[in-house]
């Protein structure tokens, strides 16, 4: 009994204890929260980016840390499982007393975590584009939102590939779901008939893609040239590409723009029955520009491999933690409060030679580029806007949000503004 | 056209031909495919016309050349042009070169260079002397990047002199490519061309081009011929200007009536073929499952190993498959031959590691392997994230895997799904031959009917389990060479056909290798059947749910173990 | 009677014990205790600990079937997260036009769907007793049908195992698709409160990580009963000889499927506290490898233990939670040796574990 006793309180009271000990916060460290996965099903794309973190922050600290202090990664490991982020946030915000976290990649995960972000008022640096349809007080999105990516690829389609027939292919969830609604308003306001427009939803992983593929052949076949617009996420790719290039569906047949495959993606697949087909991102790592070079040498020195390549999200990091290590400067604090208003406005250098600032509805400007796939797993870039453009927190093109606005700028500090009713809903804080 | 295109012929002095090369040059610069088919057409009445001409200095070309040193892609599409109007025989070898990425530019001298694949970086050529200027490193070159609308018409150029080529394939590729796009004077080439053409199938894509252009240019009785020459063409285009004829209220009674009635029977056809196949798809995903259960029918279904490291025994032979591309990088088409044996052994081993380790011990609590088989899997799966990082591994497919057997225009059969659907009755069939035809398979099915009997009559237990085991991984890891072929090869490979492999050996019935392959396949087809009709994931929720209701049906699967061994 | 059977029982006695000393200690050291202390337990601990008993009341679930009843059911997840998405949907309903399009009856999924009304399945939500009763009243009508269809014909063993997974991977599967109504892959999220109190007010957590405890103890004390009783007794027959059972004349698919209903219920009702306290419910609950794992907290506990199951669950919990902060890069290795590891040398669990010492003694 008392032994019984003794090791089950032993266990329970250890487990208490570590939890209740309090978080060792130095003073001489600023800590710096990194939140991706580095198992299940998400590590695949999420690694990457926990070591693109990592490499910053060691830039950041040889150049003399900030605020006369050096940072100090703390990485967790979500795991792929979305209740576990929310739990791993607040474990960063509220035990390890992190000054920002750099993280997520799903909308789910983002959607787990936004409510602790808000409760504990921390700050998050969300690097992937998404869907829209958001702007949170404590979340800055340095990826794309669907007007820096899907619109200007579909233009580019219409007007220099001359494409009327659209297949719009996607995973079944949200980011597709959105991007599709946007595009299909989109192309029928310019004249395309319903007929010409064909949906296809496949659940996430899928992976047996003969049907669907046949399907566009057939769909393709009409005397219209087509192309398919792809919002497939990560890991179905593969199969998806690999089956296309067996049906022989060529990029000059039927070009395929994807908005989830980058150079990492290609990475894993044998590109050479890709030749041409296309992606929409607002950087690619063959873009020519000395910040780019100079960022690719880091990567490689700081991974110790040549062979690895860089990609958009990776960017997307890169501007965000920059924008915040300027935003604490000017600030002089790392408090979120202080950091919030203080980063609008900032801008600080992309990767492809112009300028990213932070505006007022928390989202950033991108140059929106158009690339081909060559034979090497790279891309080359065939269009790009002549400037840079504005994330749009919520798109124009949807019936619920044309009329909202974000703008975190006092008086109106709103991240869902409705402009006709006057009135600010669906906020946490 | 020719009142938007201006032409000029050359001698075709290359081919030492009697015939003439012909180039055109735009009234403006604006470069389109159309201009590409254009072209094409006026090349092939020109080869018919031959007339002498002179050849075109090493000047124009170098000049043309040095055009592709842009990075406007409608400059290059210029420079494109300026090469081919150069009637220079080389420009059809340039033009391919760029085309294939081999075309790149000499960072130090702006020379032009064909390079090709090196050790220490390229093997570079002078694209235009053709003196070899030894090995550079590939920072050193710089590509000569394209896109789809140079692609395009890069391949309509270098096509230009197709409908001569020797080879009948190509100068049937040639006949498609201009079907649909004729005008009268292209028709009247083909025409000529009909008559002195051996080939039965490029007369046949002749006879189809030509009633193509009848059908919409021609008199009411050139359309009735041409509708007999259509009717049961599967060519899209043939059933769009069908179509259009049946629904055409000014068209003659008896056309209409024609057309409606060949556009009948084409859809008839293409009813058939894609009949066909869906057959061919629902097999083919068949195949895959009953290679991904198979090697659990062995550990799960024959030893009663609840294996969750199944599928990461697969995915190590995914693994085996890249790591051995790596090491023979020049010999790719052969890959696979070696990664078969390897991923067997690989997986062999590791499986015989697993049964040693850990499994040994479990004998007769089924459920417990359960237990340690899952946190093998995670300690797999890690290792294999360590070791190859979590990043998908890109495992090529060899030129004789890639393409597909395209019978006609709407079926047509992917090589590799037929390669792995041959592979996997050539692992069933080796896998019932050693469990009927060799001592190890006497002796597994002995211990599997009943472990103390078989103990009792000299079957040393010990080590058949170590090999059966052994042999189910082995399995897995060979059908993980397949799966490299479709999917991602990463850390995740495993967990995605788990679950589906279990569902296929209870469903054909546990212990029973026969059950799994026609389980399998059966699956897989009736998955593709309900695919049209109710998508892909209530596809799988149907199939899942007819696999339970099944069991309620028949509680031991589609073939049942009789006597007492099904009891236990 | 009660105080008889915990006098039989020290590792019931000893898990209620300390249930009680958290439920006094917790929320004392959460609400009464400031910030600095270093007696101060987080708010991030309460919701921990909330979920991890949780997941203790699913794990006593599953041991009821598993360890007492010999099915192995590797579908258990899915009566939790049925129970979960009841709360879920409730608490959905009680966001109200607070949620980002700001209407007043579709919850935002659905807004964005374009859906014009409200499905079917969606009304009564908005009445907290109604989500309750659903909560039991889902899981335990599924698995009332499965179960009626399976002991009757007759499924056993890793059939049935093997045909609880599909069920769970078929609602998987359809839960992901938008169309069902469940806000697909992205769940249920982004709640505002319950029964009108602050989700995330450290109160609210405390009352919750409460009930959670409640839960436990209720359900601890419920399983113990009927163990005991003789439904129990016929049971554990079952189990350990089902067909000699059967011969006796008891009606064997009727123990079966009460216990395995009722251990669907219980874990229903393990998801709906769970639910508010992460924040959360999407499609992945319905994973068959969580599903797999929970076998594995109650194996690791000890299976035919009831507090072992719940045990093992709050174990294996915490060392993933600290697996995945300590050591991010190679906590699988730590949780895949651990399973290994228990089973080959701890086969009844560590409630085996301490059972054999204790007996030794």
């Amino acid at each position: 009994m008392t032994i019984l006793k003794r090791i089950t309180t032993a266990a329970l009271g250890a487990a208490l204890l570590t939890s209740l000990a309090p978080a060792q916060a130095a003073d001489d460290t600023i800590k710096v929260g990194v939140l991706h996965s580095l198992s299940g099903t998400m590590a695949i794309s999420e690694t990457t980016l926990k070591d693109t973190m990592l490499m910053l922050i060691d830039e950041q600290n040889k150049k003399g840390g900030l605020l006369g202090k050096q940072l100090e990664a703390v990485v967790v490991d979500p795991a792929s499982n979305w209740p576990l982020f929310a739990e791993k946030a607040r474990e960063l915000i509220a035990k390890d007393k992190v000054a920002a976290v750099f993280g997520c990649w799903t909308s789910v995960s983002r959607k787990s975590v936004l409510p602790v972000f808000e409760e504990l008022d921390s700050l998050l640096f969300y690097p992937v584009q998404y869907e829209g349809e958001e702007s949170s007080k404590n979340v800055f999105y340095t990826g794309a939102a669907p007007n820096q990516q899907a619109i200007p690829a579909v233009d580019y389609l219409m007007n220099e590939l001359g494409v009327k027939r659209w297949v719009l292919a996607g995973t079944d969830y949200v980011y597709p779901r959105t991007t599709n609604k946007i595009l299909e308003a989109y192309l029928k306001a310019k004249g395309v008939a319903a007929d010409d427009i064909m949906i296809n939803y496949t659940p996430f992983g899928h992976s047996d893609w003969q049907s669907i593929v046949a399907d566009i052949k057939k769909f393709g076949s009409a005397g219209k040239k087509t192309a398919v617009v792809s919002t497939i996420n990560g890991d179905a790719n593969v199969p998806f590409y690999k089956e296309l290039g067996n049906q022989g569906v060529s990029a000059e047949d039927i070009p395929v723009v994807a908005f989830s495959v980058g150079e990492e993606e290609l990475s894993g697949i044998d590109t050479k029955p890709l030749i041409g087909h296309l992606a929409a991102w607002n950087y690619f790592m063959s873009v020519e520009d000395e910040t780019n070079d100079a960022f690719i040498d880091a990567w490689h020195a700081f991974i110790k491999n040549d062979d690895r390549v860089t990609n958009d999200p990776m960017e997307a990091h890169y501007i965000g933690f920059n924008m915040w290590v300027e935003a604490v400067k000017k600030a002089g604090t790392t408090d979120a409060k202080a950091v919030q208003d203080a980063i609008i406005g900032v801008a600080v250098p992309n990767l492809s030679g112009g300028l990213a600032t932070m505006m007022p509805n928390h989202h950033i400007t991108k140059p929106v580029l158009i690339g081909e796939i060559q034979d090497d797993g790279q891309f080359v870039t065939v269009w790009s806007t002549a400037g840079t453009v504005v994330g749009d927190a919520w798109s124009d093109y949807l019936e619920g949000s044309k009329d909202i606005i974000a703008d975190w700028r006092v008086p109106l500090a709103c991240g869902n503004y409705n402009v006709k009713t006057g009135k600010c809903s669906g906020q946490n804080y | 056209m020719c009142t938007i295109f201006g032409t000029e012929c050359a001698p075709f002095a290359g081919m030492g031909s009697r015939h003439a090369i012909c180039s055109t040059l735009p009234m403006h610069g604006a470069a389109t495919a159309d201009f590409t088919l254009a072209g094409l057409v006026v090349l092939v009445v020109a080869l018919l016309v031959a007339s002498p001409a002179v050849r075109a200095g090493d000047d124009a070309l170098a000049a043309a050349l040095a055009g592709l040193d842009t990075r406007s892609f409608d400059a290059k599409a210029r420079a494109v042009e300026a090469i081919a109007a150069t009637r220079d025989p080389r420009a059809a070898g340039l033009l391919q070169a760029l085309l294939d990425g081999r075309l790149m530019r000499a960072k130090a001298d702006d020379r032009f260079v064909l390079a090709d694949d090196a050790d220490g970086g390229y093997a570079i050529t002078d694209a235009l002397s053709g003196a070899v200027l030894g090995t550079v490193g590939k920072r050193k070159l710089a590509r000569l990047s394209i896109n789809n609308a140079l692609r395009t018409q890069l391949r309509g150029f270098i096509a230009e002199a197709a409908l001569d080529n020797p080879d009948a394939a190509t100068r049937r590729a040639a006949v498609e490519a201009m079907a649909g796009h004729l005008d009268g004077d292209s028709r009247a080439v083909l025409d000529r061309l009909r008559g002195s053409e051996p080939d039965a199938r490029v007369r046949a894509a002749l006879d189809t081009a030509i009633a193509l252009y009848d059908l919409e240019q021609g008199d009411d009785d050139a359309q009735t011929a041409a509708i007999a020459v259509l009717r049961g063409s599967l060519d899209p285009v043939a059933r769009g200007r069908l179509a259009a004829i049946a629904e055409d209220p000014e068209a003659p009674r008896a056309l209409q009536a024609a057309a409606s009635s060949a556009l009948a029977s084409i859809e008839n056809r293409i009813a058939t073929y894609e009949f066909l196949q869906m057959v061919f798809f629902g097999l083919s995903l068949g195949s895959v499952l009953v290679l991904a259960a198979i090697g659990l029918a062995i550990t799960f279904g024959v030893m009663g190993v609840i294996n969750m490291a199944h599928g990461e025994l697969i995915m190590l032979g995914a693994y085996t498959t890249y790591v051995v591309q790596l090491a023979m990088p020049n010999h790719l088409g052969w890959s696979l031959a070696v990664a078969v044996p390897a991923a067997f052994l690989v997986a062999a081993l590791v499986g015989i590691a697993i049964e040693r380790g850990v499994i040994r011990f479990l004998y007769g609590r089924p459920l417990e392997t359960l237990l340690a088989t899952f946190g093998v899997s995670l300690v797999l799966q890690q290792a294999v994230r360590t070791i190859f990082s979590p990043l998908n591994r890109s495992v090529a497919t060899p030129a004789w895997m890639s393409g597909s057997l395209e019978l006609n225009s709407v079926l047509s059969l992917t090589y590799n799904r037929l390669y792995i659907m041959a592979f996997a009755l050539i692992v069933f069939a080796a896998l019932m031959a050693v469990l009927r035809y060799t001592r190890l398979g006497l002796e597994v099915r002995a211990v599997a009917q009943n472990r103390a009997m078989a103990r009792a009559i000299g079957v040393r237990g010990a080590r058949v389990d170590a090999l059966t085991f052994g042999l189910g991984s082995g399995v897995a890891g060979v059908a993980g060479v397949a799966l490299s072929q479709l999917t991602n090869v990463g850390p995740n490979l495993g967990q995605a056909y788990i679950v589906d492999s279990f569902m296929v050996v209870v469903f054909g019935g546990v212990g029973n290798l026969w059950g799994t392959l026609v389980a399998g396949l059966g699956l897989g087809v009736a998955n593709k059947f309900l695919e049209p009709w109710a998508g892909a994931v209530m596809a799988k929720i149907l199939v899942l749910v007819f696999i339970i209701v099944f069991i309620q049906k028949r509680p031991r699967g589609l073939f049942p173990q009789r006597g007492r061994a099904a009891e236990s | 009677m009660i105080t008889r059977w915990l006098m039989n029982d020290r590792g019931g006695a000893v898990m209620l014990g300390v249930l009680l000393l958290a439920a006094l200690v917790v929320p004392l050291a959460n609400l009464g205790i400031g910030a600095d202390s270093p007696l101060h337990v987080s708010t991030y601990t309460v919701t921990l600990l909330g979920k991890y008993l949780c997941y203790a009341v699913l794990a006593l679930a599953l041991d009821l079937v598993w360890g007492y009843c010999g099915v192995l059911s590797l579908g258990h997840g899915a009566f939790f997260a049925l129970g979960g998405y009841a709360m879920g949907m409730y608490l959905m309903r009680q966001i109200g036009e607070r949620g980002v399009y700001g209407n007043p009856l579709l919850p935002d999924f659905m807004v964005f769907l374009n859906w014009e009304r409200l499905p079917w399945y969606w009304h009564g939500f908005d009445m907290f007793w109604f989500a309750l009763v659903m909560v039991a009243l889902a899981p335990g009508l599924l698995a009332f049908v499965f179960g009626w269809l399976a002991f009757r014909s007759r499924v056993t063993g890793v059939y049935l195992s093997i045909i609880t997974q599909a069920l769970t991977y078929a609602l998987m599967l359809a839960f992901f698709r938008n169309e069902m109504g469940f806000g697909g892959n992205n769940g249920l999220t982004d709640f505002k409160d319950l029964l009108g109190f602050d989700l995330q007010a450290d109160a609210t957590r405390v009352s919750l990580f409460l009930a959670s405890a409640a839960l436990l103890a209720i359900a601890y004390v419920a399983c113990r009963h009927i163990t005991g009783s003789r439904l129990g007794r016929v049971v554990v027959a079952v189990r350990d000889a089902e067909n000699r059972a059967r011969f006796l004349g008891y009606r064997v698919e009727n123990y079966k499927l009460w216990v395995f209903t009722f251990s669907a219920v219980l874990a229903g009702l393990a998801g709906a506290l769970y639910v508010p306290q992460v924040g959360i419910i999407n499609p992945s609950e319905f994973q068959p490898l969580n599903s797999i794992e929970l076998v594995i907290w109650v194996a690791v506990g000890g299976r035919g233990t009831l507090w072992g199951a719940a045990a093992g669950a709050v174990l294996v919990n915490y060392a993933k939670t600290s697996f995945t902060a300590v050591l991010p890069e190679v906590w699988l290795f730590a949780l895949g040796a651990l399973f290994v590891l228990t089973t080959l040398l701890l086969p009844r669990g560590l409630a085996g574990l301490l059972r054999n010492r204790g007996e030794a003694r």
